[in-house]
C-alpha cells in the first residue's frame, strides 16, 4: 500500500513563462499529495518522476500495482482521474490541476455513468 | 479527409505501418493511416511529446535508426499535405469486419475507438472502409511469471524503455535488467545512459546459442554484420556502466512488501531449470524483465488469418513472399509475420505496399527482408524459453495477473479437473479472462497445459471470446499440434455503447 511519505516537492516550481528551454511544468495532485508535472508526461511518467510506483489496488487481494508494460497492453495502471475510473496511466496525458486517486478494486466506487 | 476513397487501410504507425504507407502512397494510392498511439513511430520509434523533449535535450540524442524515422516522418508529413494519407492517431482498431458479405471481392470495415492519449476534442469512435487492409500491429512483451512478479517495482523490460523514451522516467535508481532475448542489453543500455545504475543484466540464454545453430545460423549471422556491431556496441556501454552480464541466469524471485527491493537471481541448466545451490540476492529498486516479444496478432487471427510457429516459439502470422496473409484483400507487415526488427519490418512494409499497388518490388527489398529474417530466426531460437522454467514458478504465484490466478489453480485445473486446453483452463480458472486478454498470461498458460500434456489450445470456432492468450510460449512438442492461434473477438476492451452504434447485420 502506499505509504503517506511526506517530503518536499523534488523541484521548485518555474515561475518564468513557458519558452523551449523552460517549457510548462505544473501541479497535479496524487491522493492529496501535490506533485510537479511537465507538460507531454503521461500520469504514470508524472507518477514515476516522483518515486510512485503503485496507484491501484487489486480487486481479489488488495495488491498494489502500477505500470507494468507501459503501452497500454496490461491494464496494470488504471487509475482514477478526476472521479473517472478505469484509466490507463501510461497513455493518459497528465493536465494541470488532475486530481489523481488511488483506485481500489475495481475503480466502480465513483462510478457515474 | 479522403476517407470515402482509401484504397488501402493501414493500422499501425509503427516501423512497418509508416513505411508501408508512404510507399504505397508513393505508388499512387489513398491510404488511411491508423494508429492507437499520440505520435506516429510505434513503440520502437516512440518519442517524447515535443513539450517534453524540449526540456531534456539529451532525449534528442540520436538513437539507432533515428535517420531511417526522419525520412519515413517527412514522407509521411508530405503525403498528409498532399492529401494522399490520411493519419489518424490516438484511435485502437478492435475489429475489422467485411463491409459487404455478398461482394466477392472484400471490403473492409474498420472499427476504431480513441484512446486516453487523444484530446478531449476527439471522442467519436470511426469506421474505415477499404479494399485493402494491411496489418502492421507489431508486437507485445512475453512473460514467464516468478514470485514477486507482480510487486510494484518489477516492469517491463520493453515496459521501462517505453517510458523512458516516452516520458523521459525510469522506474528506480538501482535497476536489474533480466529475462532473455536481444531486447535486454539495449534496454540496459538506455537505463544506464538515463543515469541508472544497473547491476546486472540477466540473461537466460547463452549467447553460445547463436553459435551452436549450423552452418545456416553462422551465415546468418556473418550475413549480418551491422546486427553484430549494434551487439557490441550495447556490450560496451554497459561495461562502462560497470554492469555484470549473468547469462544462463534468472530471476527467480522478486522482494519486497510495497515495491520490490531485492532479486534473487540463479543459474540455470540448459533446460531453463534453477540449478539448486546457486541462488545471489542482488539488491534494487526496480527489476526490468522480459523475455522477447510476441507478435500482436488480435485482428489477424479474428480474421482468420493462418498462423505458423515461429523459431522462438510464439505464433506469429503465416504469410507469402509479398506480405499477404491467407485471408484475400489482407496483408500483413513486421513483427506480426515473426519477431524480427525495426528494420525488417520497414524492409516488409514497403515490400507489402508494392504488393498492394501491384508494383513490382525492387529485388535489393526482397534481399534485405530474407537476410534480416534469417537473422532474427537465429536469434529467436537462441533465445527460446527452455521448458525447465516453470521450476521456478511455485503453485501460490498468480499467473494471471488480472483476474490473480496462482499457478497452482491452473495445474489443478489440469490434472485434477480435467482441462483438455487452455480454453478450458481459462473458462475453469479466470485465467486469461481479465482486461489485458490474456496477453500478460497467454504464453504462461500455454507452457504449463503442454508441461501438463495438454494441448496449448484448441480453437472450435465458436468463438465467444473466452480464448486464453494461447501463444505456445514453450516448447514440450508444441509444434507438432498446430498452435490454435490468439483468437479475441475484440482487440481491446470496446464499451457497450460503441458496440451499440455497429450497423446491424443483415437478417439471414
Ligand atoms: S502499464 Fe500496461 S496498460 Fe498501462
Amino acid at each position: 500500500m502506499m505509504q503517506s511519505r511526506t517530503r518536499p516537492p523534488e523541484r521548485p516550481p518555474r515561475t518564468h513563462p513557458p519558452t523551449p528551454e523552460h517549457p510548462v511544468s505544473y501541479k497535479l495532485t496524487f491522493d492529496g499529495r501535490e506533485l510537479p508535472a511537465q507538460e507531454g508526461q503521461s500520469v504514470a511518467a508524472a507518477l514515476w518522476s516522483a518515486g510512485i510506483l503503485a496507484w491501484r489496488t487489486t480487486r481479489t487481494n488488495g495488491a498494489p500495482r502500477g505500470a507494468f508494460c507501459g503501452i497500454g497492453q496490461c491494464y496494470d495502471c488504471l487509475v482514477t482521474v478526476n472521479g473517472r475510473p478505469n484509466q490507463r496511466a501510461c497513455l493518459l496525458p497528465a493536465r494541470p490541476g488532475d486530481t489523481v486517486t488511488t483506485q481500489e478494486g475495481t475503480g466502480r466506487a465513483a462510478l457515474e455513468d | 479527409m479522403p476517407r470515402s476513397k482509401t484504397e488501402l487501410a493501414v493500422v499501425g504507425a509503427g516501423p512497418a505501418g509508416l513505411a508501408a504507407a508512404v510507399t504505397a502512397a508513393d505508388l499512387g494510392l489513398t491510404v488511411t493511416l491508423l494508429d492507437a498511439g499520440a505520435r506516429p513511430g510505434g513503440q520502437y520509434y516512440r518519442h517524447p511529446a515535443p513539450a517534453l523533449a524540449a526540456t531534456h535535450p539529451q532525449a534528442a540524442a540520436p538513437h539507432h535508426d533515428r535517420r531511417t524515422f526522419t525520412t519515413l516522418l517527412s514522407r509521411l508529413r508530405a503525403h498528409q499535405a498532399a492529401g494522399r494519407i490520411a493519419y489518424v492517431p490516438h484511435h485502437h482498431v478492435w475489429s475489422v469486419t467485411r463491409a459487404d458479405p455478398t461482394r466477392t471481392d472484400p471490403t473492409w470495415t474498420l472499427h476504431t475507438r480513441t484512446t486516453e492519449s487523444a484530446p478531449t476534442s476527439v471522442t467519436a469512435p470511426l469506421a474505415v472502409t477499404a479494399p485493402a487492409v494491411l496489418l502492421a500491429t507489431g508486437s507485445y512483451e512475453r512473460h514467464l511469471p516468478f514470485p514477486g512478479w507482480t510487486l510494484p517495482g518489477v516492469v517491463g523490460a520493453g515496459g521501462a524503455q517505453a517510458m523512458l523514451k516516452g516520458g523521459l522516467v525510469l522506474p528506480g535508481r538501482r535497476i536489474v535488467v533480466a529475462g532473455s532475448g536481444p531486447l535486454l542489453l539495449a534496454v540496459a543500455g538506455s537505463l544506464a545512459g538515463a543515469g541508472a545504475r544497473v547491476p546486472a543484466v540477466v540473461e537466460a540464454a547463452a549467447y553460445t546459442g547463436y553459435a551452436t545453430g549450423g552452418a545456416a545460423a553462422t551465415a546468418a549471422l556473418l550475413r549480418n554484420p551491422a546486427k553484430l556491431a549494434e551487439g557490441a556496441r550495447h556490450g560496451a556501454a554497459l561495461l562502462r556502466a560497470h554492469t555484470r552480464l549473468l547469462t544462463r541466469h534468472a530471476v527467480v524471485e522478486a522482494h519486497g512488501t510495497d515495491r520490490v527491493e531485492a532479486v534473487t537471481v540463479a543459474r540455470l541448466d540448459r533446460d531453463w531449470r534453477p540449478v539448486p545451490g546457486t541462488s545471489r540476492r542482488i539488491p534494487c529498486d526496480a527489476l526490468a524483465v522480459g523475455h522477447g516479444l510476441v507478435p500482436e496478432l488480435s485482428l489477424a487471427t479474428a480474421l482468420g488469418c493462418a498462423t505458423r510457429t515461429a523459431p522462438d516459439g510464439t505464433v506469429a502470422l503465416a504469410l507469402d513472399a509479398d506480405l499477404r496473409t491467407s485471408v484475400p484483400g489482407v496483408w500483413s507487415a513486421g513483427e506480426t509475420g515473426g519477431i524480427g526488427g525495426a528494420q525488417l519490418a520497414v524492409a516488409e512494409g514497403a515490400l507489402a505496399a508494392h504488393s498492394i499497388a501491384q508494383a513490382p518490388a525492387p529485388t535489393r527489398l526482397r534481399r534485405t527482408r530474407t537476410r534480416l529474417r534469417a537473422f532474427a530466426d537465429v536469434m529467436g531460437a537462441a533465445h527460446r524459453p527452455g521448458a525447465g522454467w516453470q521450476h521456478w514458478l511455485p503453485d501460490a504465484t498468480d499467473v494471471c495477473r488480472c483476474e490473480e490466478v496462482p499457478a497452482g489453480r491452473i495445474r489443478e485445473s489440469l490434472a485434477e479437473l480435467g482441462a483438455r486446453d487452455a480454453r478450458t483452463v481459462k473458462l475453469l480458472t479466470r485465467a486469461g479472462m481479465g482486461w489485458c486478454q490474456g496477453r500478460m498470461c497467454g504464453p504462461a498458460v500455454a507452457a504449463l497445459c503442454a508441461a501438463a500434456g495438454a494441448g496449448a489450445g484448441t480453437d472450435t470456432g465458436t468463438d465467444t471470446g473466452t480464448d486464453t492468450g494461447t501463444d505456445t510460449g514453450t516448447d514440450t512438442g508444441a509444434e507438432e499440434t498446430a498452435p490454435a492461434p490468439d483468437r479475441r473477438p475484440l482487440a481491446c476492451p470496446v464499451p457497450l455503447r460503441d458496440l451499440a452504434q455497429l450497423p446491424l447485420p443483415a437478417a439471414d
